[in-house]
């Protein structure tokens, strides 16, 4: 199980050391073969993410009409060159200026950074001492826990948050059994506040921080922390100075693949937040179904991307780093 | 079993399905319908099935906004949507749909002018769209609650849920608001004595502004929820649709929990809606489609629709098939002095005065 989370570390260098030497072989028989391997996944990138985003930046340059589809100019291919002309003179900036015009969204923008960097904070302390146990855990009885964090992933996300409504409402569970231990005597007001938004969202995004952190945390070399304890080292110096930094490419890892889908989250803070909760998801929804403006809506998409492309380039150039440092 | 036999078997059951349903349907006659959750009585379907042989695929969704975007975006595969008629108007500019073929609706004799006429404005001579429904939006409160929070309470004005000291008495037993600005903000309008319409954006930030100062009384803004939040007795006062909070009057009296809901329409005047049937232009069974709408403008099958969702339909010959609690019900059906009080509200067609409305609502609702 943990190989298949885990590319194995000499894996990269293999491919690293495989790559000079078959460049450097005649263009053979061989040849297209091996550039069709590597097309496949630009293919896939082109098609499934380089090409949708140039129509979503495309429609972020046009302006909201009443129309089908609702903006304008729209490419007439049948128009030539002529109308190819028209079309990019009629593309202008405006839609961007108007995000900074209002400071709604670049509000929403650092709301939504805030709570998504305050929910991988919490995910983080509470995935790490998960997954340590875990990767403590007798062999034999580690594809269990594996299978106890994946298995919420068998339902739906939208049942699992509306079940959190059934637990967080005034009348719901948890105000239900904390009355009756008396622990309160008047219902806490969870459900539609902020504190709601991040119950949900650590609750869904956890299984992402702790499968990473565990696969880093389950290949680590235990003779080194029996090294420290023979050198005199306490157990929390062992941790913080062995295991730690060890860890480390599984909670980057994780961090990242709970802050980024974290920022942009829609559902959640519709269902669990209140009225009062910003949100760059929900700003995004009211100017693409309430105002109809189609460009400003791809305008915020496009900003959001630029938002999450830093942290993702990041976390590639820490990746590269490390793969070079163990090379 | 082996393959060979399973095949087979396969074969002739389908064979025999297929043999059993083209009796009763002709082959690949189909009108795909495209209408609000729960604003139907299935049994209509069925009849209409079984009398025209022609199979319904029957889809639901649960805003007008959803709907818009579908249509807009293009090629829906709906053959017949129901939009309410400030949306249609747009769409209508926008090309979305295609004219009626009134020859092909000779039930349409069975019309009630008045609504038709009211309709016009949105729809000029009816060319586009058939009334499906029609309703008003007014204040829904449970009776006992409010007489108890506030003994003297004015239930026939704005002035119950508009007035911060009124609403501020309210607020303990829960004020539900409609999430939506374009159905809640005319009646805000309303009550601040401005016209209820679009055409000055200082009286939307008016009104959203006035919005703003209640806010700390209102417990949620939802265009749902409060169906049973009214029938559960959770919150005393909601401003919602007619049909809805009917709803929740006969939700709560079959429960018997002694929660006694009704529903008011204020004396300052109160907005009202059109739900109107229209045909996509890229329809793929317009003929199917004018079958159906034809069918709906049968007077008792009008009646059965309005019998089982409990709005007043745009049917004047079905008014003598309905239930004589929903005939006779002024809140489905306002006497004609009520009726003159109610007022339509235009569509918005400006983006800048759209993005106002929005802008001022998440204002008022978020304080940002």
């Amino acid at each position: 199980m943990t190989d298949v989370l885990t590319p194995d570390p000499e894996a990269p260098r293999a491919v690293a050391a495989a790559g000079p030497q078959a460049a450097a072989e005649p263009l053979g028989a061989g040849g297209w073969k091996r550039w069709l391997l590597i097309g496949i996944p630009y293919l896939w990138l082109l098609a499934l993410f380089l090409a949708p985003f140039a129509i979503v930046l495309k429609i972020s340059l046009s302006q909201t009409t009443i129309a089908q589809p609702p903006y304008e100019p729209v490419l007439d291919l049948a128009a030539g060159w002529q109308g190819l002309v028209d079309f990019v003179s009629g593309l202008h900036l405006e839609n961007y200026s108007i995000l900074f015009e209002d400071e709604i969204y670049v509000a929403s923008y650092l709301s939504s950074l805030k709570i998504a960097a305050i929910s991988t904070l919490l995910a983080l302390l509470i995935a790490y001492p998960m997954a340590y146990g875990m990767a403590r855990a007798p062999r034999s009885i580690r594809p269990t826990l594996l299978m106890a964090v994946i298995l919420p992933f068998w339902t739906s996300l939208l049942i699992r948050v509306y079940a959190w409504i059934g637990i967080l409402n005034p009348d719901g569970l948890l105000n239900a059994f904390l009355m009756w231990t008396g622990a309160i005597s008047e219902p806490l007001y969870i459900m539609n506040t902020e504190t709601a938004v991040y119950i949900g969202i650590v609750y869904s995004y956890l299984p992402f921080m702790v499968l990473p952190l565990y696969s880093s945390l389950e290949k680590l070399d235990e003779t080194l922390l029996e090294a420290a304890a023979d050198l005199g080292s306490p157990p929390w110096r062992a941790f913080w100075q062995i295991t730690v930094p060890l860890s480390l490419p599984g909670v980057v890892a994780g961090c990242f693949l709970v802050f980024i889908p974290a920022v942009g989250e829609f559902v959640i803070p519709d269902l669990l937040g209140g009225s009062e909760t910003l949100m760059i998801g929900k700003t995004l929804y009211n100017e693409f179904f309430l105002n109809r403006d189609w460009p400003v809506s791809s305008a915020i998409a496009v900003l959001l991307l630029l938002v999450l492309v830093v942290p993702i380039a990041i976390y590639n150039n820490v990746q590269a780093k490390e793969l070079g440092g163990k090379a | 079993m082996t393959i060979r036999g399973l095949v087979g078997a396969c074969l002739a059951a389908f064979g025999l399905a297929s043999g059993a349903v083209g009796g009763a349907l002709a082959a690949g006659k189909e009108v795909r319908i495209y209408n609000w959750s729960d604003y139907i009585d299935p049994q209509i379907l069925k009849d209409f099935e079984a009398e025209t042989g022609i199979k319904v695929v029957y889809d639901v969704f649960d805003s007008n906004e959803i709907l818009e975007t579908k249509l807009l975006t293009g090629k829906t595969g709906y053959d017949l949507v129901v939009p309410t008629a400030t949306f249609l108007s747009r769409q209508i500019k926008a090309g979305v749909f295609q004219k009626l073929d009134k020859s092909k609706l000779p039930n349409l004799v069975n019309a009630w002018p008045e609504i038709y006429e009211r309709v016009a404005k949105y729809d000029p001579d009816n060319a586009y769209s058939i009334n499906y429904m029609w309703g008003t939006t007014g204040i829904g409160y449970n009776v006992d609650k409010v007489k108890k929070a506030f003994p003297d309470a004015p239930l026939d004005s704005w002035s119950l849920v508009y007035d911060p000291a009124n609403l501020q008495k309210l607020s303990k037993c829960g004020v539900m608001l409609l999430d939506s600005p374009e159905d809640l903000l005319p009646s805000v309008l309303t009550y601040l004595g401005l016209p209820p319409d679009w055409s000055d954006v200082k009286n939307v930030q008016k009104a959203a502004d006035h919005l703003a100062k209640l806010k700390p009384y209102i417990t949620k803004f939802h265009s749902s929820e409060y169906i049973n939040a009214l029938a559960n007795g959770n919150v005393c006062v909601a401003v919602g649709y007619s049909g809805d909070i009917l709803q929740a009057k006969s939700r709560a009296a079959e429960a018997d929990k002694g929660v006694k809901v009704e529903y008011s329409l204020p004396k300052e005047g109160a907005q009202l809606w059109f739900d109107q049937m229209a045909m996509p232009a890229d329809a793929p069974h317009p003929e199917e489609a004018h079958a159906f709408i034809n069918y709906m403008l049968k007077p008792e099958v009008a009646a059965k629709a309005s019998n089982f969702v409990q709005y007043a339909n745009g049917n004047l010959k079905s008014q003598e098939f309905l239930d004589a609690e929903v005939k006779d019900n002024p809140s489905i059906y306002p006497t004609p002095e009520v009726f003159a009080r109610l007022y339509t509200v235009p569509t918005i067609e400006d983006p800048k005065i759209q993005r106002a409305l929005t802008r001022a609502w998440t204002k008022a609702k978020s304080g940002k």
